[in-house]
């Protein structure tokens, strides 16, 4: 993985020593918080409902195994003992005091993170396949970019004070788990003609206005990345709408201003940035960039004890059969390791399995451990040999629950426990969603279906592109949640679609239930998937069971 | 028509610790939602949320939120102010064990 220079550690000592001395004057007096906050948001420190919140960037998901054990110091140390993994592979700290987050971030700064663009009108933390450089599907590992597309992106001079934030994905692999779709820019690494290039979307994202991004362009080549980016950004960055919050992200312009003249406007653009890259520093340093992440040097052994184990041990089979996928490299496997132990918070790991994951990487997984958008941990270069005792130690540490891209796998903002934005809660949701399906034993049973709940209208949860979404809305005081389904995060990327009127907090576990009983009652076979069975059926099925009294009604 | 001015309290949180605070009579800062000053008149509560605005050393984002009388003092009418008296519902961590 990517280790710093003596640039970027001057870079990032010298901005923390700021950001130190800017929390001083504010705790001395001589800042106000409107002189603050723009200072603080840019470092990623938020002020939630019962505390501050640190967000620190995971480039691209990925960590070694003394970061996590940094994370693991940082939660003991400053926090309560855990911290939550989000929906944008960053990790969020919920109870810092102000004091001490200059602390933070220099003890960060010793295993090289940092919170810098988490938060702001700025380029955020860049997203990726958090299978890159291991996954059997892909055609090149999208970190070396996504490393070179941070560098570029922070402190970028032109880029700190957008109309809005903006959001980058990449994925190298045509399965998309990357939500490409779903982002400002989505970059797809493709190849043509032997060579390498990237299909770009524009105008992505969920929030208030839902959309699927839309083809800017079919092929970029790989020496033209950087400024054709700039370009597209530079543009919105300048005819973007700044009276609106609400219309502000690119996908507005995409709208308002059209595909077709957005990608003219691009090349223009584009035809003026590209001779300032002319020297071609840009491509030797993505060349650089790709020496830091060269494949480890995969071994060859014997699987015997994992065959041996997964037809003999039942619990290790099932969680086998869910949490492992499969890896380029013969013998090998990626290990998903759940955080979404049914009842817990999605997302939290305490400091102690923090500890854990970072030992087992660094024994058995070439150290290296991505963090997923949908919230989980990954070991991606495993030894199949090593997995009985992997899974022996993750049970050990209540870290082995067999569930993932099942039902209680669910997608959780933090909603209105922690968020200042918050509409209502999404995690006692999730918990009691997940309890629920545990005790009535189906969850295998139903097989693969992402649930993904927000907690207000920004849609941090992904809940457009669940095949059951959950929105959690104030409804007069009251807490409501409305329901989506159909939704899909994939390449084939769909927005869900209303059930309808919302349900009450004590209602919606049952609406759930509801559906996906009438899931089960109308699939042609249990191999035919939920998100399947909708596809094939639509919406009135399900309506028609969570809405009888309408029905009678109109009859 | 205006709508009639119902009852509020002063809310903010601290600058150092983050955490919810509520202002009293006393011009004090407290943890307490039942410690409040409930205040019924709404030009006094303009000028409560001045005084309020003014102490940029000590809290950040006042506002005024709903309340009610209740037994031993002020309450909260609305979920999210009742979630800001007591901390997160997942875990027993926030206010709820340490008041």
């Amino acid at each position: 993985m990517y280790r710093y220079s003596e640039f970027d550690r001057d870079f990032l000592a010298e901005r923390n020593r700021q950001f130190r001395a800017q929390v001083e004057r504010r705790i001395a007096g001589s800042l106000t918080e409107d002189e603050f906050k723009p200072l603080r948001l840019m470092n990623g420190l938020y002020l939630q409902l019962h505390a501050y919140m640190l967000r620190v960037a995971i480039p691209y998901g990925t960590l070694n195994g003394a970061q996590m054990r940094q994370l693991a110091y940082l939660a003991e140390t400053w926090d309560k003992g855990y911290g939550h993994f989000t929906t944008r592979q960053n990790i969020q700290y919920n109870w810092p005091r102000l004091r001490d987050v200059p602390d933070m971030l220099d003890a960060l700064a010793e295993v090289e993170l940092h919170a810098i663009q988490t938060s702001g009108n700025t380029i955020r933390n860049v997203t990726a396949d958090h299978f890159a450089g291991a996954s059997a599907d892909e055609v090149a590992d999208p970190r070396p970019v996504a490393e070179l597309l941070r560098q570029w992106s922070t402190d970028h001079p032109e880029f700190q004070f957008m109309p809005r934030k903006f959001k980058i994905a990449i994925t190298g692999a045509p399965n998309d788990r990357a939500v490409t779709a779903a982002h400002d820019i989505g970059l797809r690494i493709v190849e043509r003609d032997g060579a390498i290039g990237y299909q770009v979307l524009v105008g992505g994202g969920l929030g208030r206005t839902p959309m699927i991004g839309k083809v800017l362009a079919e092929f970029i080549p790989a020496d033209d990345l950087l400024p054709y980016l700039e370009a597209t950004v530079a543009l919105w960055n300048v005819i973007g709408r700044r009276d609106n919050k609400y219309k502000a992200r690119i996908k507005i312009l995409v709208h308002e201003f059209g595909l077709e003249n957005l990608k003219a406007e691009v090349e223009k653009e584009f035809a003026l940035r590209k001779p300032l890259y002319a020297g071609g520093k840009d491509v030797a340093l993505l060349d650089e960039i790709k020496t830091h992440f060269a494949a480890p040097e995969f071994e060859t052994a014997p699987t015997d004890a994992y065959d041996v184990f997964y037809a003999t041990d039942p619990v290790f089979r099932s969680w086998a059969d869910t949490n492992l996928s499969e890896h380029r490299a013969e013998g090998y496997a990626i290990v998903t390791i759940s955080l979404k132990k049914q009842g817990d918070t999605p997302g939290d790991a305490t400091a102690d399995q923090m500890r854990v994951m970072a030992d087992l990487a660094e024994r058995y997984g070439h150290d290296e451990l991505r963090i997923s958008h949908e919230q989980n941990v990954i070991l991606p270069h495993v030894h199949k040999r090593h997995l009985p005792q992997i899974h022996a130690e993750l049970r050990a540490a209540g870290l082995a629950t067999a569930n993932i891209g099942l039902i209680s796998d669910i997608i959780a903002c933090p909603g209105m426990d922690y968020c200042a934005l918050a509409t209502a809660r999404s995690i006692p949701v999730a918990q009691e969603i997940a309890t629920r399906f545990e005790e009535l034993k189906l969850e295998h049973e139903v097989g693969p279906l992402k649930i993904k709940i927000s907690g207000c209208i920004n849609a941090c949860g992904h809940h457009h592109v669940g095949h059951i979404g959950i929105l959690g809305l104030d409804r007069a005081g009251v807490e409501n949640y409305q329901i989506t389904l159909g939704g899909d995060g994939t390449e084939d990327a769909v927005i869900g679609t209303r059930t309808g009127p919302g349900f009450a907090y004590d209602e919606i576990v049952g609406a759930i239930e509801t559906i996906v009983r009438t899931y089960l009652g109308l699939r042609e076979s249990a191999e035919e998937t939920f998100l399947q069975a909708y596809r094939r059926v639509g919406i009135d099925p399900f309506k028609a069971a969570l809405y009888p009294e309408t029905k009678t009604r109109a009859a | 028509m205006p709508r009639d001015f119902t009852p509020k309290v002063i809310t903010a949180n601290h600058l150092l610790e983050g955490d919810v605070v509520y202002l009293t009579a006393d011009d004090r800062w407290t943890r307490y939602h039942a410690e409040a000053e409930l205040i019924t008149d709404e030009a006094h509560a303009a000028i409560r949320l001045l005084d309020a605005e003014r102490q940029v050393d000590t809290i950040v984002g006042a506002y005024l939120a709903d309340a009610k009388d209740g037994l031993t003092g002020p309450e909260p009418t609305h979920f999210r102010e009742v979630f800001r008296t007591r901390g997160p519902s997942n875990y027993a961590h926030g206010k709820q064990v340490e008041l």
